[in-house]
C-alpha cells in the first residue's frame, strides 16, 4: 500500500480501477499481445512508422517553402529520430519479448528515454527533448488512429490517472460517464478540472507530481477527495473503513436533500440569493431538481471547445433558449466567452501566435474585441434568446473602461440591427463585469456607470493579486484565497458597488468553500453561484451561520496581517 | 577494435543537428560505434543517445569502434568532428 498526497480538489470518495490517461489525449493501455500475433502487432508499428515517416515529408516540403532551409532541417532531426535503432529495434524487440501492444511498448521506450533527458542539467540540451517527444506523438497518434481509443470509449468503471488533463478530455469523460474519480500529477484546486470535477460531483485529487508514473493501469486505487490523498494498492482493512465513510458521505449528501428549495438564509435573517453555475446546456435537466434561485455564471466556453469552426448564431441561439426556458423567470446569467489564443486557432483564426504566458495573454473580452464577428455573433444569440427578460450579459477579464462601452456600443448595434430585421427586443438586458483583474477592483467606481452588477471571479482575482499560476506546481501553494490582499479587493468592490446600489455576486471556487462563505457573506456580497453538486451544501453553510457575528468577523478579518490568522479565525467560530 | 579521446570544438556543442550528423553518418557503417562521456556510453547511430550526452563545447567523448569496416568509420566521425559539424 501507498500513500500519496495531493490537494483535495473535488469532495468525495472513489474507490476503484485506475486508468493511465497519457499525455495528448490518447489513452495507452497495456495489452497483452498473444504469441501467434506478435508479427502482427510488429507490422502494425512499422505502418505506423511508415505512415509518421510519410507525414513528415509533407510538412518538410511545406516547412521548406513556407520557412526554408534551415527549418526544414529540424525535420530532418525528426526523421533521423524515426530511423533511430531505439524505435526501430528497441520497441519491436520489447513487443516481441515482452508480448506488449505497439504503443506501450513505444511510451515505455519513450519514458526512458525522457528519464535520460531529465538527467540533463544543461537546459539547452535538456530541451531538446521535445523534439523527441513530437516525434514520438506522431509516432502514436498515427498507432492511435487506427485504434480509436480516446476516452469516450471507456467501457467499465474506472478513476483516470494523468499527468494534466484539458478541458477537451474533461468533455470526453462526461460523454463516457463511466469515471468514477481521478488524479492528476498538475493542478490546483481552482484549475479547469478541478471545477469540472467538482461540478459532475467526481472525487478528485490534484498536483500529486508523479502519480501518473507510479500507478499502472489496472491497479486498485482509493481517490480521497476530502483529504487530498491516493491510496494505491490499499490493504482489505482500508478498503472497509473507506466503504464506511462513502456510505457516511451518502447519508450527508440525503440530509442536505432536505434543504431543497428552502431559501438561503442565515440564522440571523440575513437573506442571499444562492445561484448555480453552468458549463453547458446538458445541465438543464438536473437544473430543474436543484429548485436553485437562478444562474449566476453561465460559461459558454464548451460551444467553441473540440471543433474546428466558430458555432453559429442559431447554434448558439439554441443553447442559451434551452437554459433560459428551463429556467422560466430565473435569472440566467450569460458570460461572452472567455477564450484564449489557442483555442481561436483551431476554431480557424488565423494570424494569432502561440503565447509565452496565456493567463496574461490574449483572451476573455480581449480578444472577442479584437475580433469583433465573434462577439457580435455571441451578442446577437443572446438578444435572440432573451424573449423572456430574463438575461444578463458579463463580461471576461475587464481591465478597463474601454472594454465595457466597446461592449456596449457593440450590443447597441446588435440591437439595431435586429430591429432593422424585424426582431422585437422587449428589454435591454443587464450587463455586467467579472472583476478577475484587480485592476477592475481598483477602478470599479469609474465602471459602475455603464453595468448594473458586478461578479467577482475569485479564481482568477486570486491568480492575479497574488501573481501565482494556479496549475504551476512550484508555486500553487501559494495560492490562498484567505489572503488578506484578496479579502481587502473582495470587500473594496462589496463597497463601492453598493454605493451606487449594485448588487455584487461571487462565482468563484471561494463561494462553495464552508470556511469562505461565512465571511464573503459576512463582507456583504449579495449572491453566491456556486456548483450544482455544491449547492445544498453551500445552502447548509449559509442556513447555519450568524449573519452579524460574521459581519463582524470579516471587519476584524480585513485588519488581520496574514491568511493562516484569518482561516485560524474562522475555524475556531466554526467549530 | 579501435578507441579514440575526440573534442568538440564547436560553439553550441552536440545539440540536435549534430547529433543528428553522427547518427546519419554512423548508420553508414556495419561496425558498432558507441560513444562514452563521464561514464555514459551510447549507441553512436542513436540520435537521442547522442543527445542525452549532453556534449558541449571543449567536453571529451571517446570513440570506440568495433567491426569490419572500423578504420573507415571513425575515419569518418574524426573529420565530423574536425569540421565543427558544418557549423558557422
Amino acid at each position: 500500500m501507498l500513500i500519496k498526497k495531493g490537494i483535495a480538489a473535488s469532495l468525495g470518495i472513489a474507490i476503484g480501477r485506475a486508468h493511465i490517461v497519457k499525455e495528448e489525449n490518447i489513452l495507452i493501455e497495456q495489452k497483452e499481445i498473444p504469441p501467434e500475433k506478435i508479427k502482427a502487432e510488429i507490422k502494425r508499428f512499422r505502418d505506423a512508422l511508415d505512415k509518421t515517416k510519410s507525414d513528415l515529408d509533407l510538412i518538410r516540403a511545406k516547412v521548406l517553402t513556407v520557412l526554408g532551409k534551415q527549418h526544414a532541417k529540424l525535420i530532418d532531426s525528426h526523421h533521423l529520430i524515426l530511423s533511430d535503432p531505439l524505435i526501430t529495434k528497441e520497441v519491436p524487440k520489447l513487443i516481441a519479448e515482452k508480448g506488449l501492444n505497439a504503443e506501450f511498448a513505444l511510451s515505455e521506450i519513450l519514458d526512458r528515454a525522457e528519464q535520460e533527458f531529465e538527467k540533463i542539467d544543461d537546459e539547452f540540451f535538456h530541451e531538446r527533448k521535445h523534439d523527441v517527444f513530437d516525434v514520438g506523438k506522431k509516432i502514436i497518434s498515427n498507432l492511435v488512429n487506427s485504434e480509436k481509443v480516446s476516452l469516450k470509449d471507456i467501457k467499465e468503471p474506472v478513476i483516470i490517472i494523468a499527468h494534466n488533463l484539458y478541458p477537451s478530455d474533461t468533455l470526453h469523460i462526461r460523454e463516457s460517464n463511466k469515471v468514477l474519480g481521478f488524479c492528476m500529477d498538475l493542478g490546483s484546486k481552482s484549475s479547469h478540472t478541478a471545477i469540472f470535477a467538482q461540478s459532475m460531483g467526481i472525487p478528485a485529487v490534484v498536483g500529486l507530481s508523479d502519480i501518473s508514473r507510479q500507478i499502472q493501469s489496472g491497479d486498485s486505487v482509493i481517490v480521497d477527495g476530502e483529504q487530498g490523498m491516493v491510496i494505491i494498492a490499499p490493504t482489505a482493512e482500508i478498503i472497509a473503513k473507506y466503504k464506511l465513510r462513502q456510505e457516511e458521505l451518502h447519508k450527508q449528501e440525503i440530509f442536505f436533500h432536505r434543504l431543497k428549495g428552502l431559501p438561503a438564509i442565515t440564522r440571523d435573517g440575513h437573506r442571499i440569493n444562492l445561484m448555480v453555475n453552468l458549463d453547458s446546456s446538458a445541465d438543464v435537466q438536473e437544473l430543474a431538481a436543484a429548485r436553485s434561485e437562478g444562474v449566476g455564471l453561465f460559461r459558454t466556453e464548451f460551444l467553441y471547445m473540440n471543433r474546428d469552426a466558430v458555432p453559429t448564431e442559431d447554434e448558439q441561439l439554441k443553447a442559451y433558449s434551452n437554459v433560459a426556458r428551463a429556467l422560466g423567470s430565473l435569472p440566467l446569467t450569460i458570460r461572452t466567452a472567455d477564450i484564449g489564443g489557442d483555442r481561436a486557432t483551431q476554431l480557424g483564426i488565423k494570424g494569432l501566435k502561440d503565447e509565452r504566458n496565456p493567463f496574461m495573454g490574449f483572451r476573455g473580452i480581449r480578444l472577442f474585441i479584437k475580433y469583433p464577428e465573434l462577439l457580435k455573433t455571441q451578442l446577437r444569440a443572446i438578444y435572440k434568446a432573451n424573449a423572456g427578460a430574463t438575461i444578463k450579459i458579463m463580461i471576461p477579464m475587464v481591465s478597463s473602461l474601454n472594454e465595457v462601452t466597446t461592449v456596449k456600443e457593440m450590443a447597441q448595434e446588435v440591437k439595431t440591427e435586429l430591429s432593422e430585421e424585424g426582431f422585437e427586443i422587449k428589454k435591454d438586458p443587464e450587463f455586467g463585469v467579472m472583476v478577475e483583474i484587480p485592476a477592475a477592483a481598483i477602478i470599479l467606481d469609474s465602471l459602475l456607470g455603464e453595468i448594473d452588477f458586478v461578479s467577482i471571479g475569485t479564481n482568477d482575482l486570486v491568480q492575479y493579486t497574488l501573481a501565482v499560476d494556479r496549475i504551476n506546481q512550484y508555486v500553487s501553494e501559494l495560492y490562498e484565497p484567505f489572503h488578506p490582499a484578496v479579502l481587502r479587493l473582495i470587500n473594496l468592490v462589496v463597497q463601492t458597488a453598493h454605493k451606487k446600489g449594485k448588487p455584487v455576486s461571487v462565482c468563484g471556487e471561494m463561494a462553495s468553500d464552508p470556511y469562505a462563505i461565512p465571511l464573503l457573506v459576512g463582507l456583504g456580497v449579495d449572491i453566491l453561484s456556486v456548483p450544482m453538486k455544491m449547492y445544498l451544501r453551500a445552502k447548509f453553510s449559509v442556513r447555519i451561520m450568524n449573519f452579524e457575528r460574521f459581519a463582524a468577523l470579516a471587519q476584524q478579518a480585513l485588519g488581520l496581517p496574514t491568511s493562516e490568522q484569518i482561516r485560524k479565525m474562522v475555524e475556531e467560530e466554526l467549530k | 577494435m579501435i578507441k579514440k579521446d575526440l573534442r568538440v570544438i564547436n560553439e553550441l556543442g552536440i545539440h540536435a543537428r549534430p547529433a543528428g550528423m553522427l547518427a546519419n553518418t554512423a548508420s553508414k557503417f556495419a561496425c558498432e560505434l558507441k560513444l562514452i562521456k563521464d561514464k555514459m556510453e551510447v549507441n553512436c547511430k542513436s540520435i537521442m543517445g547522442v543527445m542525452t550526452l549532453a556534449a558541449g563545447k571543449d567536453s571529451t567523448l571517446t570513440v570506440v569502434a568495433s567491426g569490419s569496416d572500423e578504420a573507415a568509420a571513425m575515419a569518418a566521425i574524426e573529420e565530423l568532428f574536425a569540421s565543427k559539424f558544418d557549423e558557422d
